[in-house]
């Protein structure tokens, strides 16, 4: 169990002064930007566009929300934010289950079963590392076409299923399980699924967890995909209808409500990482089985 | 309760066979361990009649059932394995009770024999504890357990002390005696360990190098060794096996020494084995083997003096009283007990 009270290097004196002081800087470069998203879906498009931008809260905080929730719909193609977000969290999480489970299904196969081209199987899955989704973007989206699935959440969700990446991590997380945990269990009775059930599965619940997190932020984040498949506005993530809704001319761009979709559009995977920060950790560095 | 017939079994990894041919009729209730160094195919043996390992050539019968193709969970066998192989994220009981639970077994019925089993290896205060709570002697206990539940036919046990420290060696080893003289289940256990091989075993298989050199009693392998691997493999210190030359009556030692042996005839070479405890020192005397101590270890009840034949480099290992004043340098003069000799063919290692 690692015990993170214990580092390596105990650093005191200036040197913790300085390398504390290295840290701050790094958090205000990454979060200053954040900061002033925030900052800024609490004034008015008056002040946004006059600078330069205060670097404290305004006045027009509940004005802003409750104009995007209630009022803004139509500055976002008709379709009201409750509908975005319920979107994009549908897909997140269907791209993230579907990806555990496939990625954990074909990872069991790979590792625990003897079948002929077992390797085979493995170098294939691990190839299409070398493909994202980009490259193989126009065969996808005929086969979707093909298929009628442009503008349904099968479509959206279903071609950014399959993971190479998902699958290896299981993979090598599988390929830690001692080989005598499975034969204790063949000798106590347990089949394929039970092993997998009752054994398999609470042994990786921590992982699963970590791959969750990564997975869910990765389909919220989504962009180029779900540009292509959805056509009605109806069916749109948040990324897309943010881009939509500055795609006006500048002046015509209401900065404020973009800017408090943006807060709106970071929140959820920002709350699955502090909600899941414990197991998602544990995931990442757990080496003792 | 269980009756194991192997009959010429076999095993193969991409052609090269690492099992040739070995077989053994276990009756029922016997303990039968199956002992050799490193890399003799000892576990692997264990492994086939477990049923996690696949059978090249031969068959496994258990109850005159044949069980080659059968998966471990119908061969109705437990096992316990080196390192445990606890499921980690389940207690003790439900450890135990796993098997059983597969088994369908009623849920009452399941924790009736939980209970037995933990009383039986004192786990009891443990059945709530993950294995990563219990101490190395706990989880062997736990292994144990799981095993007993089951009430199997047959118990197999791959080097299950092999982890533990040897005070709790000598404790575990006093328990699975016990258990087995309680439960009288037929029992296959794998070791490397002389000590364990010999204090609990009905019948030994000295496995080497994929073949049972001998099949027998501790007493008789010990007494009567069938070849040169099983007598030095087993005894300790080890047997010293010289290269002799067998004339009318009289071997040829290293450094030219003569024994006289009535009744040897000429045979040219072979291997003369003598167990340390064999040789007494006795006064020097043409029938008696000069040696040169190079050093002494001193046990207490016991001393092992370690020199060489006078005038050859053959080693000798001696096994002397506690109270022997040998020192470091001395040379003095051995002979055998009557009757302590063994006598190996050179070609091919087979008792003569």
């Amino acid at each position: 169990m690692a015990d993170t009270s214990q580092t390596p290097l105990t650093v005191r004196g200036p040197a913790r002064t300085i390398a504390h002081l290295w840290m701050i800087l790094g958090i205000i470069i990454v979060a200053f930007p954040v900061y002033y998203v925030f900052i800024a879906s609490t004034h008015s498009v008056q002040t946004i566009l006059r600078p330069p931008l205060p670097l404290l809260p305004g006045s027009e905080a509940i004005a802003n929300y409750s104009d995007a929730f209630g009022g803004g719909i139509d500055r976002i193609g008709g379709v009201s934010l409750w509908r975005l977000l319920g979107n994009t969290t549908l897909i997140a999480l269907g791209i993230a289950l579907g990806k555990i489970a496939i990625s954990m299904a074909s990872a069991y196969a790979i590792v625990f079963f003897r079948f002929p081209f077992r390797m085979a199987c493995f170098w294939l899955i691990f190839i299409t590392l070398m493909l994202p989704v980009e490259v193989r973007i126009q065969p996808t989206y005929k086969v979707m076409v093909d298929l009628g699935l442009i503008d349904t959440y099968a479509g959206l969700i279903l071609p950014l299923i399959a993971s190479a990446t998902a699958t290896l991590l299981f993979r090598q997380f599988f390929m830690t399980i001692p080989d005598e945990l499975l034969e204790a269990a063949r000798v106590d009775g347990a089949g394929p699924w039970r092993f997998f059930k009752d054994i398999l599965w609470p042994l990786s619940r921590t992982n699963v967890a970590a791959i969750f997190v990564i997975q869910f932020i990765y389909g919220w984040t989504q962009y180029l995909w779900p540009l292509l498949v959805t056509n009605s506005n109806e069916m749109n993530t948040i990324v897309i209808a943010l881009k939509k809704m500055i795609s006006f001319a500048d002046a015509d761009t209401p900065w404020n409500l973009v800017m408090v979709t943006s807060i709106l559009a970071i929140l959820p995977p920002v709350l699955v990482v502090v909600l899941m920060q414990r197991w998602f950790v544990k995931g990442l560095v757990e080496t003792e089985k | 309760m269980a009756h194991i017939l192997l009959k010429d079994l076999r095993k193969s990894y991409a052609g090269q066979e690492v099992i040739h041919g070995i077989t053994m009729d276990i009756p029922n209730g016997e303990f039968v361990v199956i002992v050799g160094p490193s890399g003799c195919g000892k576990s692997t043996l264990l492994r086939m009649v477990a049923g996690l390992e696949g059978i090249s050539a031969g068959t496994i019968e258990i109850d005159g059932r044949v069980v080659n193709d059968l998966e471990p969970r119908q061969r109705d066998i437990a096992m316990v394995f080196q390192n445990y192989a606890l499921y980690p994220h389940m207690s003790v009981r439900e450890n135990m009770a796993y098997g059983l639970k597969i088994a369908k077994m009623p849920k009452a019925e399941i924790d009736a024999a939980v209970t037995r089993a933990a009383k039986m290896l004192e786990l009891e205060p443990y059945l709530d504890r993950k294995p990563r709570a219990l101490s190395g002697g706990q989880r062997q206990r736990v292994a144990m357990g799981r095993a007993l539940v089951r009430t199997p036919s047959a118990f197999l046990l791959d080097e299950p002390l092999s982890n533990l420290d040897a005070k709790l060696r000598v404790q575990m080893r006093m328990q699975i005696k016990d258990m087995h003289l309680n439960t009288g289940q037929t029992t296959l256990y794998v070791t490397h360990d002389q000590v364990e091989a010999m204090t609990l075993a009905d019948r030994l298989i000295v496995m080497n190098k994929g073949i049972a050199d001998q099949i027998a009693t501790p007493h008789e392998v010990y007494e009567t060794p069938a070849t040169e691997f099983v007598a030095g493999f087993i005894g300790s210190p080890a047997m010293n096996i010289f290269t002799v030359t067998a004339e009318a009556g009289m071997a040829v030692l290293p450094g030219g020494h003569r024994l006289p042996l009535p009744g040897l005839a000429a045979h040219g070479k072979v291997r003369l084995g003598l167990r340390p405890e064999d040789l007494e020192i006795v006064d020097a005397s043409t029938a008696a083997i000069p040696v040169v101590l190079r050093s002494i270890e001193w046990l207490g009840a016991d001393a092992f003096g370690y020199g060489m034949i006078d005038g050859s480099d053959a080693l000798v290992t001696l096994r002397l009283a506690g109270s022997t004043g040998a020192k470091r340098g001395d040379r003095v003069h051995v002979a055998p007990k009557e009757g302590r000799l063994h006598l190996f063919s050179a070609e091919s290692g087979k008792r003569m």
